[in-house]
């Protein structure tokens, strides 16, 4: 490159200690700590994730960082500024989606795209904002009539009406049905391309999963975990799975006998257990390669040999010790 | 590749841009207004409705009232019933229509979506109350014209006095509107809380028991009242012969005082 740019390489957000205890909600309870201590970077152009269960302090994280909430502690640079010392700084270049629906139920799609835009200097066009978001077929319709996922997409529009170098989405696909979430999946990724970095929200693990460029996952009001989505995966101790299905009782039944053993032989094996009619061993990354040997020296050959796919979900239950649970599962079955 | 712009973010503080997107805001938060059937008959017509509901219906009303001095003799009965009416348009604005307005808006986390962007949402206040000033407008102003043209009810003795009157009750009226609507996390909450206010201040405005025939004790309350105060005063303006409202404006004054900075004070913008 010719020319070096000044901030090529400079965070475009920097959150790093970041603390905040709400007052007691009510008498009789204490005071709530949402946020103890997080810290993350966000570099230019990428999708960066926030992923946690319910009640784990993302969104007090993002409205801290928004300049919508008073921080306890820590500090927060978005673009290089303060916005706990100044939110109006960072207004014309932060875009943000809301978890909650956040408009009147009697304001049409193109009416509220025009008066958000109508607030920054440098406005999107909305013909080109309706056609990303698949919104022209109603833009004449009040917002009260849209669907779950129209709403989700129109909030997502106006978080992007004022040509926004960071958008900002909290939990833009709860509510959705498969369908939705994907095409708004897709959509995200539009955005990342058209060069806005998009800090996500998510209690999603797979979302957090297919979209994240990077992550940090967020539990109790402290980071757990940070990284990109196949790191994190990568980086998991041991107990890799193998599942082996075999045509008949008898071939399983010297499996199971062969696998114990090698459990108990090699130390890359940690057990073999049967699991309805298959038969599930686990051990280090050389599991598979141990358990194909064996079976083949022995010349039992199994029907079916599937690796068990690891997720973000077992990075969670491996950082915190506990099940990733959402409490209250707002997710609509298909 | 695009060349990514880095742009290190200065305070755009263009007043021009600002100027006209408030009315941008202003002209789409009319139009959503509009589309709120029963708001807007409370807002714009029930005051006239009252008024010539109840002109045409009860016989006194129609009557010329005979004890009055001149030139009130010839006037019908239901002209010292008008200024009642105007303090009610004021009261049924700012104790029915904003405190729910606001309250929603803070319940349907439409102030705080408004706080991401560079439009901070006292504007949207702002905004409001400008559409609530000029529906308070229409609403007295058909009353008035409705009495006259359909009633024969004539013109204000002292139309300055009588304006001066309704600014302060408007200031006062509203600024209650606001202190009522600051808290409330719903606009369940605030339109119960307006309700709450909004009844005994028509009965001190003469809305149930015409100020002509209230008791004195009542009168003495009313004229504490912001709403009281508002419908003498409008009455002595109308009339023009028991002088100027002077108690009335004080009391007026005093309650925006007090009323209005409590209000910003204490409004809750998310
Ligand atoms: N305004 C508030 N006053 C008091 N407590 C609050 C407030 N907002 C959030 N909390 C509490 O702080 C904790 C963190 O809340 P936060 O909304 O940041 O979580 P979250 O990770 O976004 O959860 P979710 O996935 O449900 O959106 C929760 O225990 C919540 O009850
Ligand atoms: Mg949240």
């Amino acid at each position: 490159m010719a020319t070096p740019q000044p901030d090529a390489g400079t965070p475009v957000v920097e959150v790093s200690h970041l603390r905040k205890t709400y007052p007691a909600a009510r008498r009789g309870a204490g005071p709530k700590t949402a946020v103890s201590d997080v810290s993350f970077q966000i570099a230019r152009g990428e999708i960066f994730g926030i992923l946690g269960p319910n009640g784990a302090g993302k969104t007090t994280t993002v409205e801290c960082l928004a300049g919508l909430r008073h921080a306890d502690g820590g500090t927060v640079r978005v673009l290089g500024q303060d916005p706990q010392a100044d939110p109006l700084l960072i207004r014309e270049h932060v875009g943000v989606q809301l978890q909650e629906a956040a408009l009147h139920d009697k304001i049409t799609v193109a009416e509220a795209l025009d008066v958000f835009g109508s607030f920054y200097t440098e406005r999107a066009d909305s013909a080109e904002l309706l056609d990303l978001l698949d919104l022209t077929a109603h833009r004449h319709q009040q917002f009260g009539k849209l669907s779950g996922g129209q709403k989700q997409r129109l909030s997502i529009a106006l978080a992007l009406v004022g040509k926004p170098q960071v958008a900002i989405l909290d939990e833009l696909t709860t509510g959705l049905d498969p369908a939705a979430r994907r095409a708004t999946w897709e959509l995200v990724e539009r955005v990342r391309d058209s060069g806005v970095t998009v800090l996500l929200v998510t209690h999603f693990m797979d979302e957090a999963e297919r979209l994240c460029d990077r992550l940090v996952v967020i539990d109790g009001g402290r980071v757990v975990a940070e990284g990109t989505p196949s790191a994190l995966i990568e980086g998991l101790e041991g107990d890799r799975g193998v599942r082996l299905r075999f045509a008949d009782d008898g071939a399983r039944d010297r499996a199971t006998q062969l696998l114990t053993a090698l459990a108990e032989r090699d130390d890359d094996v940690t057990a073999a257990v049967p699991v309805g009619d298959e038969i599930e061993v686990t051990g280090t990354r050389k599991v598979l390669f141990a358990v194909v040997q064996a079976l083949a020296a022995a010349d039992v050959v199994p029907d079916d040999v599937r690796t068990l796919e690891r997720t973000l979900e077992d990075v969670f239950v491996q950082v915190t010790g506990r099940q990733y649970r959402v409490e209250e599962n707002e997710e609509v079955a298909a | 590749m695009t060349a990514v712009e880095t742009t290190r973010p200065v305070r755009v503080n263009h007043g021009g841009l600002r100027f006209r997107a408030f009315w941008t805001l202003f002209g789409s938060e009319l139009r959503v207004w509009l589309r709120e059937p029963t708001g807007v008959f409370f807002a714009l017509i029930f005051p006239s409705l009252l008024l010539l509901g109840l002109g045409l219906a009860i016989p006194d009303f129609s009557k010329p009232m005979v004890d009055a001095p001149p030139p009130w003799n010839e006037a019908p009965g239901v002209t010292s019933y008008l200024p009642t009416i105007i303090a009610l348009a004021v009261g049924t604005i700012s104790l029915t229509t904003m405190p729910v307005q606001f309250a929603t808006f803070r319940e349907k986390g439409i102030l705080k979506r408004l706080s991401t962007t560079p439009m901070p949402p006292q504007n949207l206040v702002g905004v409001h109350m400008v559409i609530n000033v000029l529906a308070l407008i229409v609403s007295a102003g058909a009353a008035v014209v409705g009495g006259m043209v359909v009633l024969g009810v004539p013109f204000a003795a002292d139309p300055l006095v009588v304006l001066l009157v309704l600014v302060l009750s408007t200031t006062a009226m509203f600024s209650l509107g606001l202190l009522v609507a600051a808290r409330a996390e719903k606009g369940q909450t605030a339109s119960g809380l307006g309700m709450l206010i909004y009844f005994p201040s028509l009965m001190f405005s003469g809305v149930w028991v015409p100020l002509s025939v209230m008791p004195e004790w009542m009168q003495e309350i009313g004229l504490y009242l912001p709403l009281g105060a508002a419908a003498q005063g409008l009455t002595m303006g109308w009339f023009g012969n028991e002088g100027f409202p002077l108690a009335q404006v004080l009391v007026l004054t005093v309650w925006t005082l007090v009323l209005f900075p409590l209000g910003v004070k204490l409004f809750r913008w998310s």
